[in-house]
């Protein structure tokens, strides 16, 4: 079974923000508003934060884009009272919108902040709305799911065609939004695939690695200050 | 025993039999604040929790702190009074009631903390549905239902005497007391059950008790996240609602010994004996924060000092050290010389540790959340309109409910005074003749002719 993972490289990320909107505009991300932007209640499944040099205060040393990471042992599900979020078999986490009680306990657990709540309802049912992908109701946590509708839909394609699914038929939205090519994305059980390759590059680190989360989405950086 | 024509405790059933002005000014000032709770929860209910103050990541806010805040109320109660009566002492007997009271009336309200805080209360029986048992607030769903049920049943079972006192001497509600009084009569062998029941309750309710607290903890220690992943985060807890028990009891028994006149029960000793064991919780209290704040300093790690800072010199300073300042100095201050005026300098320390505590409920939830381990920048927490009609609300309809309790049930246990003076007083002397060295070993020792003294 494929371990769907991702590489990013940190020394190739311009910080131009490609992924983010590509990932809102794909999974339906609803746009909060101003005024709830300004309250910290931003929804962006993926996002990208900026790490400032300690050097020269005031000075971004690095940009580090941040979905959800997948984590291999999340802390997230562990905490969830009604299995409404839960690392399925291909290793991603995912989460049950009808099922979910809202009780943001997952949100207080997960080191990565990855997890966003609906904290008004912010949008119906409209034209122009991906339809692969569910419009979440308010009161229930929301988070990056690698896209898995992408490998629903990639699954479905090989399965009337007769044939596995070919490496590269399922990429998430950032991944191809991506213009500095620094999102890899790929089964890293596969040891003929690029992310699996990456993955053992001296560049790569996982953030946080300490905390043994052991996240799929892997870091390559250059030099000091990697984890 | 419940011989209907002793009057001398009749101060006892008069907030009974007569309702004063007192009571309807008290009911419509707290229907007040219930009905900003009220109106409060609509808004949020109708249109999301978008009303109140959280944000991400501050995603835990009031809600949770009253949870933790009023669970630890509980304790109070059940736990004091298991504690008393196992260990015999006769000064509890005006208290027991008014602690079991306590932890029934507050164990409503905190875990209703709870679905106060789902985003989806609609879907709250998922819970029951999906549980999941690895998450720690399963382990407090039930820990929490069985503590309630302990509790209501620890509270009813020693009030059946008081019931067919009032079935008998009370002409309202005959039906209703008839039925809860269980066909109680009060001879020798109803009394020794009853004595018995209640000491197996006295003994199960404890490590009951213990585990709520501990479960509540946990909901911050199993995370991973600075300055919640702490070992001793269960004893802690524990310490801290046993203190936050014993201050709510003391207000709660000041408050009531002035509207019911109940002087005559409830003496000075009675608050000295409870002041020096709030002294002592207070002790303990800090000694735990001391031993869990240098840990975390020692050790200095980043992201534990980030949130250590913000609660010692960041924006959660003033709440940190008015934690300090109400939890440890103005009780030992308080409570250091007991000698004179004791009920005023009790209740000042009282007040002062109930604020305190719902400070140390506070300063462990938020400041955690509000400084998230990757570069976020730090979010702080505003409560809206929202989370403070909660709060009054939760509050005023705890106090409704204990309020309203009184009017039907004696607030003070009715038997268990007379029992004191009938039979206590000579079995003191006789446990007392047994301890000294004089004495030939007595049969009283053997005897036990009552398990709970």
């Amino acid at each position: 079974m494929a371990l769907w993972g991702m590489v990013i490289d940190l020394d190739r990320c311009t910080g131009c923000q490609a992924c983010v909107m590509a990932c809102k505009a794909e999974n339906n991300v609803p746009p909060v508003g101003a005024k709830e932007a300004v309250r910290g209640r931003i929804i962006s499944w993926m996002q990208v934060l900026t790490e400032e040099d300690e050097e020269h205060p005031g000075e971004v040393k690095r940009f580090v884009p941040r979905p959800c990471l997948q984590c291999d042992d999340p802390p997230c599900t562990k905490v969830c009272p009604v299995y409404a979020t839960y690392r399925n078999p291909e290793g991603i986490v995912a989460q049950i919108y009808a099922r979910c009680i809202g009780c943001r306990f997952c949100m207080a657990a997960c080191p990565y902040n990855a997890k966003y709540f609906n904290w008004y309802r912010y949008q119906k049912e409209a034209p122009g709305q991906n339809p692969d992908v569910s419009v979440r109701p308010k009161g229930v946590v929301e988070k990056c799911t690698f896209c898995h509708h992408r490998l629903q839909k990639a699954r479905e394609r090989a399965l009337a065609e007769r044939r596995e699914v070919a490496p590269g038929e399922y990429v998430p939205a950032c991944a191809e939004a991506c213009p500095a090519r620094a999102i890899i994305f790929g089964d890293l059980s596969d040891p003929g695939s690029e992310v699996h390759r990456l993955a053992r590059s001296p560049r790569a680190f996982r953030l946080l690695e300490a905390l043994g989360t052991k996240p799929k989405v892997i870091y390559l950086s250059e030099g000091e200050g990697r984890g | 025993m419940a011989d209907p024509a002793d009057t001398r405790d009749a101060a006892l059933l008069a907030p009974i039999e007569r309702t004063g002005r007192g009571f309807y000014w008290t009911v419509g000032l707290l229907s007040l604040l219930i009905l900003w709770g009220a109106i409060a929860y609509w808004t949020q209910f109708d249109e999301g929790l978008g009303v109140t103050g959280l944000h991400q990541p501050v995603s835990w806010g009031f809600y949770i702190t009253n949870f933790v805040f009023f669970i630890g109320i509980s304790h109070a109660g059940t736990l004091i009074s298991a504690i008393l009566r196992l260990s015999k002492a006769e000064w509890r007997r005006p208290i027991t009631r008014m602690a079991e009271v306590i932890t029934v009336m507050v164990l409503f309200i905190g875990a209703g903390q709870i679905l106060v805080d789902l985003g989806r209360p609609d879907r709250m029986l998922n819970i029951i549905r999906y549980g999941r048992y690895q998450s720690p607030l399963l382990w407090d769903a039930t820990s929490i239902s069985a503590y309630l049920t302990a509790s209501l049943t620890y509270l009813y079972i020693p009030m059946i005497p008081d019931i067919a006192i009032l079935r008998d001497r009370v002409g309202k509600r005959k039906l209703f007391y008839s039925v809860l009084a269980l066909g109680w009569t009060g001879t020798e062998r109803q009394q020794r059950v009853l004595n018995r029941a209640i000491a197996i309750l006295a003994v199960l309710v404890i490590p009951i008790a213990v585990s709520v607290h501990t479960v509540v903890s946990f909901v911050f220690s199993m995370t991973l996240q600075p300055m919640w992943h702490s070992t001793i985060f269960g004893p802690y807890f524990v310490v801290g609602a046993i203190f936050s028990g014993i201050a709510a009891l003391i207000v709660a028994m000041i408050a009531f010994r002035k509207a019911y006149g109940l002087e005559s029960y409830l003496k000075p000793i009675h608050f000295r004996y409870l002041g020096q064991l709030l002294l002592v919780m207070s002790l303990l209290w800090f000694y735990f924060t001391f031993a869990e704040y240098l840990t975390g300093y020692y050790g200095s790690e980043p992201e534990e000092m980030k949130v250590f800072w913000s609660k010692f010199t960041g924006p959660f300073w003033p709440f940190f050290w008015g934690m300090v300042l109400t939890n440890f100095f103005i009780p030992i201050l308080c409570l250091m010389r007991l000698g004179r005026r004791t009920i005023g300098k009790v209740l000042i320390a009282s007040l002062s540790v109930t604020v305190g505590m719902w400070l140390e409920r506070f300063i462990i939830v938020v400041p955690t959340l509000s400084n998230p381990r990757l570069p976020f920048g730090e979010g702080l927490y505003f409560p809206t309109w929202v989370e403070w009609g909660e709060l009054a609300g939760s509050f005023a309809l705890f106090a409704l409910f204990y309020v309203l309790f009184t009017k039907v049930f004696p607030v003070i246990s009715i038997w268990e005074i007379r029992e004191g003076r009938e039979v206590g007083l000579k079995e003191v002397e006789e446990r007392l003749l047994t301890y000294l060295p004089d004495a030939a070993e007595p049969d009283v020792v053997g005897k036990r002719t009552e398990v709970v003294k």
